[in-house]
């Protein structure tokens, strides 16, 4: 491993865990969406911090491009609240006239901004390495990297400062605004981190891959557990998996890193989708299963209880009175046989 | 260039006829199915479909190696489909809830795509170039035969909702009263989705992946405002899409440098802003004429009231008393006083004011009718 695929791994790493943590409050507290629609919006700001700066990597960028997500999430509030539309309607209204914004400006001003709206979308994770950060002339690191570990800094320090606010006022909002917490302070606190962390990843891995990686590890992970703590762990332990192992699927297609962390992030979800013991798809289907069976069961011994007569007690019959098929009647019959 | 040179325009030129059609047909389509969506909370869905629908096109340039575009929108039926109901299978079969299935779907089956897109040009196929243009959309690379496609199948959505509007209305507004009437629901609904997927396959070569929701949400929730009945909705919404795409394809074809989809979106943005802002029964504008309105009026009972509560305490009604007296009660202001003055319940001579018969009557009519709702 060179030093720069080293970089590239430990990049992709700091984004999932930075991403992992406030996703999973965003998908405990339903909204979701909210942050495609901030990794769309930022557009403009990214464009016009761009104009100003001159800098992808600059803090003003950085600032200016969280700041027009808040504005998305106070625009998405205001349209709802004056009860026009549903709040999934105001999201779907919102970012995309963001995005075309940020669009009609890139294109306006193509000639005096390196800013292409794919690398927006997309990000490059494979030129991270080569924007360096230069401290009094000496070679620290990838700028990216530090942008990225900085956000993450923040956003752990955040989390273990507010982890019982945070708590309370996800899963009771009233009980929270009783205790004294101000969910509106928490709410806007939430979402100036998801702004923030989009911004500062969008330039690494790419508006959509921020999204997948706020989504996705935290979906997985509450399809195994009910525990806060453990909902978050298990969060980041996929979220920096996929980012690991997809860069190597990424190496070996000669594909987008981004592209290949986001497929290995849907893998994991649909094995967790498919296979989580208590609530994956097959779990699921197979407890209902069971319980058909059992109520099958209960329908017999009553059909037992109610006729006494020989016939009436032949298997065969089961099929009319009942209306059961032959392989049915025989599963429930076996039951029966051992539970007696 | 002045508009009606821009008009003789489109009816001469083939290439702006053909990009004014096409973008005017995908509109009034993507309003009127984007109604049902926006009615049935599945706003967001059209994101999440535009977004599902990359791989698919991916998928099926690598099988075919051929840039047709009818193939490839095939492509992205089928993938967009696959997303939509493996959307629906999280949200039945799990806990998580719709918007992280949304969440989900969009952005895995985004990357998925990217991955294949980027997968796609490292290959040495000459024929690749060009496939990016989903992911924004160029207009400017409609043809004729796309043109046809779209209205076809706009024809086709037309008659399946005019066969199923009964069904479609009743499944919209009340689902299980449906179910109980016999229907079947599950093949409906599929209907509905199937149809609000194909229109959004069929705009992604014109606004592209990213702002394909935007076309399906912003005509019907324009539409939504003028009116509470669904034919007149999903008409107006037709017509919202349409135009749209006219004016968009209008501005962004005067300048350089724009690039249709976004402007587009933003000018049904602007039929959205207006119609928040203007709509007569819903609109902010007139909702907050009327609150002001309903102050002015409380304003001005509050003044009749308290008048009366004065006159009451004289053997005379119409006993005069100075305007002064009412400066400490907050409901007074010239205006209202003069308005009193016009329903005929108050005089006004100089200084001094003094209730009329009827004005005290009113007043005290004012008073029980209160005092009873009170008990």
């Amino acid at each position: 491993m060179s030093n720069a695929q080293i970089e590239i791994q430990l990049i992709a790493s700091i984004v999932a865990v930075a991403c992992a943590i406030p996703g999973t409050f965003l998908v405990l507290r339903k909204m979701a969406m909210i942050s495609d629609a901030i990794s769309h919006s930022i557009l403009p700001g990214i464009v016009i911090g761009f104009f100003v700066t001159q800098d992808l990597n600059s803090p003003l960028l950085i600032l200016l491009a969280a700041l027009t997500g808040i504005i998305t999430v106070v625009l998405v509030e205001y349209i709802q609240k004056t009860g026009l539309v549903k709040e999934d309607t105001a999201i779907g209204l919102v970012f995309p006239a963001m995005f075309s914004i940020g669009v009609i400006l890139i294109a306006k001003n193509a000639n005096d901004i390196h800013l292409d709206v794919d690398a927006v979308l997309l990000g490059e994770l494979a030129f991270a390495p080569f924007d360096r950060l230069l401290i009094a002339g000496t070679d620290v690191g990838p700028k990216s990297l530090w942008v990225v570990g900085t956000i993450l800094l923040i956003t752990i320090t955040l989390l273990i400062l507010f982890f019982k606010e945070l708590k309370i006022s996800t899963f009771d909002k009233g009980l929270a605004a009783s205790l004294g917490f101000s969910p509106a302070i928490i709410h806007y606190g939430l979402m100036s981190v998801a702004s923030v962390t989009t911004v500062g990843s969008f330039d690494a891995v790419g508006a959509i891959l921020v999204v997948a990686l706020m989504i996705a590890p935290a979906a997985a992970a509450y399809l195994l557990t009910t525990d806060l703590k453990k909902m978050l762990a298990l969060a980041i332990g996929f979220g920096i998996f996929s980012a690991i192992f997809g860069y190597w699927v990424a190496h070996w297609l000669d594909a987008s890193i981004a592209g290949s962390i986001t497929t290995v992030l849907g893998l994991v979800f649909l094995l967790v989708y498919l296979f989580a013991p208590l609530k994956g798809v097959i779990a699921v289907m197979y407890r209902e299963k069971q319980q058909r069976t059992e109520v099958s069961l209960l329908t017999f011994l009553l059909h037992l209880k109610n006729h006494d007569e020989l016939e009436e007690r032949h298997v065969n019959h089961l099929r009319e009175h009942i209306n059961w098929q032959k392989v049915r009647a025989k599963t429930v019959l076996d039951l029966a046989k051992k539970t007696i | 260039m002045d508009i009606t040179e821009y008009i003789k325009l489109v009816f001469t030129d083939y290439t702006l006829r053909t990009i004014t059609l096409g973008t005017a047909i995908l509109g009034a389509v993507t309003g009127m199915l984007g109604s049902f969506a926006v009615l049935r909370k599945q706003s967001l869905l059209g994101d999440a479909i535009s977004h599902a629908a990359l791989p698919g096109i991916a998928i099926a340039f690598l099988i075919t190696g051929a840039k047709d575009s009818n193939t490839l929108l095939i492509g992205a039926l089928i993938s967009g489909l696959i997303g939509t109901f493996w959307i629906r299978g999280i949200v039945t079969k799990t806990h998580l809830k719709s918007d992280t299935a949304l969440g989900l779907i969009l952005s895995l089956f985004f990357g998925f795509g990217m991955l294949l897109l980027t997968f796609i040009q490292k290959q040495p196929n000459a024929n690749q170039a060009g496939l990016d243009k989903y992911l924004f959309g160029q207009a400017a690379t409609l043809v004729e035969s796309d043109v046809w496609l779209m209205a076809i199948v706009t024809g086709i959505c037309l008659i399946v909702m005019l066969t199923f509007w009964k069904e479609f209305k009743i499944l919209l507004f009340d689902a299980d009263y449906t179910q109980t009437l016999g229907f079947n629901t599950k093949f409906i609904d599929i209907l509905i989705t199937t149809f609000i997927v194909l229109a959004i396959v069929l705009g992604l070569q014109t606004v592209g992946v990213v702002l394909m929701s935007a076309m399906l949400l912003a005509p019907a929730a324009a539409a939504r405002q003028w009116t509470n009945s669904l034919s007149v909705m999903v008409f107006l919404a037709a017509i919202f899409g349409a135009f749209s795409g006219v004016f968009g394809t209008a501005i962004s074809a005067s300048q350089n440098n724009l690039s249709t989809g976004p402007v587009i979106v933003l000018v049904a943005g602007v039929f959205v802003i207006f119609s928040f802002i203007f709509s007569p029964s819903r609109g902010l504008l007139f909702k907050q004429i009327r609150f002001i309105k309903n102050r002015r009026d409380l304003e001005l009972h509050k003044t009749l009231a308290f008048m009366h509560h004065i006159a009451e305490t004289h053997e005379d009604i119409s006993h005069p008393h100075a305007i002064k007296l009412l400066n400490n009660f907050q409901g007074y202001t010239r205006s209202t006083l003069q308005k009193l003055v016009d329903k005929d319940y108050v005089e006004l001579n100089g200084n001094m004011w003094s209730l009329t018969k009827t004005g005290f009557e009113t007043a005290a009519n004012l008073y029980t009718k209160q005092s009873t709702e009170d008990e």
